[in-house]
């Protein structure tokens, strides 16, 4: 058994340096995620702050309007489509990092998603809360600023972290135009050894623990920032 | 009522699911359908014995399913990967193809029937050796490597690996790949040929599907493609711009893939492949659609 399993292991990963695939891969999904959560997070918040601004005051109403298609548009068709539309239409004649197409397409993807719920977050703080900055002298993007920002923030952090969660693991769709992510890592040393277990039990355990480390910062974010509670 | 109405959906959707396990499940479905009283649970329905009729009704089952096998005979199991043309791709509703044809005629020869799965190419193998499908024929080449997972019969054809390039494209033999974008289709003879070339600075991008990195190509992300000569044949009459080096990357044998150790399908196979090779059947299916392009 453990004969076998060594033999396994090193027909996998040692075996023509077939780690490296997995390495190789762990650096583009995390390259790829990083940079996706970061143009999620920037989308998603401009269209919250319009969305949110339009539903208030009821100014920027062309905006609100361009706002709902792209929701409506992003959250009701399948990533993998938008990335290959991404990839094969939009770049359809030029050379492009692909590393970048996938950025754009999950950073777009997300940016629907994390928009939602930063206006969750937004619309959650209580009327008073706006009145009572307003009252105080504060002009609307100061209120937003000082007081109903820091405030939706905390309310929202469980929902966007898991946000992230979803999009790390939505990454391993890459493959799909070519990209070494760690999914395809191990579907390169599965299609060169013909054993499912070894190469997909090491990038379920890999993508488990990223979001396992992920969780744990999150939670203590959400402790520090619940200490202002009282 | 509400739990009275939980409970009920449980227990049918835990019976739903033991339906599978064979006659075990058609008892428990009986016995499900006799105890009206929704606040039953799983666990005491599967233990409820006192329902003859379920048992009887189980038997029935068991005696159809048995007389059905029989007049069908045995069924013949083909696991392969429908994006290869014309070896095996999707034809309207069916799965045709070079490869299917073969199968076919070996099914005959052995007086079964064939049945065709279509799977993910890397996963054919595996298929093979959990005993999900009998025979792997997906324009599979003998390597080293895959005869560690499966065994292989005498080959049906021969097939060489080409190049394809646009036709204004200055490259012009396998050497010329060297620090250029190749395209393959992840997992095939193609990918491992073409992955020689990453010592030699080339980056090879695989793609699912043979297509795709054709396409790529022809947009101006890849250079070059590697990939079988049929497959290749038809990309290029299909598409415009492109073209085969008319020197290939490699010649190579296609064979059926066995799990490893079932010597007596292997005999029988390579039996019926003998057969097929001198009556010229087997020609006659590969011209088909070879010489139809």
């Amino acid at each position: 058994m453990s004969e076998k399993f060594r033999a396994d292991f090193y027909q996998n990963f040692i075996e023509d340096d077939r780690w490296k695939y997995i390495v190789n891969g762990l650096g583009n999904t995390i390259k790829i995620t990083l940079f996706a959560v970061l143009l999620g997070i920037a989308l998603g918040f401009l269209v919250a702050i319009i969305r949110s601004t339009y539903e208030k005051t009821g100014k920027l109403k062309l905006l609100n309007l361009l706002c709902r298609v792209y929701l409506t548009v992003i959250r009701g068709t399948p990533v993998l489509i938008q990335l290959l539309l991404i990839y094969f239409v939009v770049f359809g004649s030029v050379r492009i990092d692909k590393s970048l197409v996938a950025i754009l397409a999950f950073g777009i993807n997300s940016g629907a998603y994390v928009a939602e719920i930063f206006r969750s977050g937004i619309m959650s703080i209580d009327n008073g809360q706006f009145e009572a900055g307003r009252s105080l002298g504060f002009n609307y993007t100061q209120t937003m600023i000082y007081i109903i920002m820091p405030q939706a923030f905390k309310n929202v952090l469980p929902a966007l972290g898991n946000e992230f969660i979803v999009l790390l693991k939505e990454t391993s769709v890459a493959g799909y135009i070519a990209i070494q992510d760690l999914t395809k890592g191990a579907d390169i040393i599965r299609s060169r050894t013909y054993s499912a277990f070894m190469p997909l039990m090491a990038a379920a355990v890999i993508y488990l623990v990223m979001v396992m480390i992920f969780t744990y910062f999150v939670q203590r974010l959400e402790r520090r920032l619940r200490s202002s509670d009282h | 009522m509400k739990k009275q109405v939980i409970a009920l959906l449980t227990a049918a959707m835990m019976v739903g699911a033991m339906a599978g396990c064979g006659s075990g499940g058609a008892d428990a479905t009986t016995a499900a359908a006799d105890t009206t009283a929704a606040t039953t649970t799983a666990a005491e329905t599967t233990t409820a014995e006192d329902t003859k009729a379920a048992d009887t009704e189980a038997e029935d089952g068991a005696e159809t399913t048995a007389a059905e096998a029989g007049a069908d005979g045995k069924v013949l199991v083909m696991a392969t990967n429908a994006e290869f043309p014309p070896y095996e791709y999707h034809d309207g509703g069916d799965i045709v193809g070079i490869d299917v044809e073969v199968a076919e005629a070996i099914a005959e020869k052995l007086g079964m029937t064939l049945e065709v799965e279509d799977i993910a190419f890397d996963s054919i193998i595996p298929e093979l050796e959990s005993g999900k499908a009998d025979i792997g024929v997906a324009g599979m080449t003998v390597n080293e490597d895959r005869l560690k997972n499966v065994d292989f019969t005498d080959p049906y054809t021969t097939a060489s690996q080409v190049i394809i390039v646009k036709e204004d494209s200055d490259i012009a033999g396998p050497d010329d790949l060297k620090g250029k974008y190749i395209g393959v289709q992840l997992g095939t003879t193609g990918d491992i040929y073409a992955s020689d070339y990453e010592a030699d600075g080339s980056t090879i991008e695989r793609y699912n599907k043979g297509f795709e990195a054709v396409q790529a190509m022809q947009q101006g992300k890849i250079d070059a493609v590697v990939i079988d000569q049929e497959p290749a044949k038809v990309f290029v009459s299909q598409n415009e711009g492109i073209k085969i080096l008319d020197e290939a990357l490699t010649v190579e044998e296609y064979a059926i893939a066995i799990k490893k150790g079932n010597t007596e399908l292997l005999d029988q196979v390579n039996g019926a492949l003998g057969e097929l090779k001198e009556s010229g059947e087997l020609q006659a299916i590969i011209d088909k659609y070879i010489s139809a392009e």
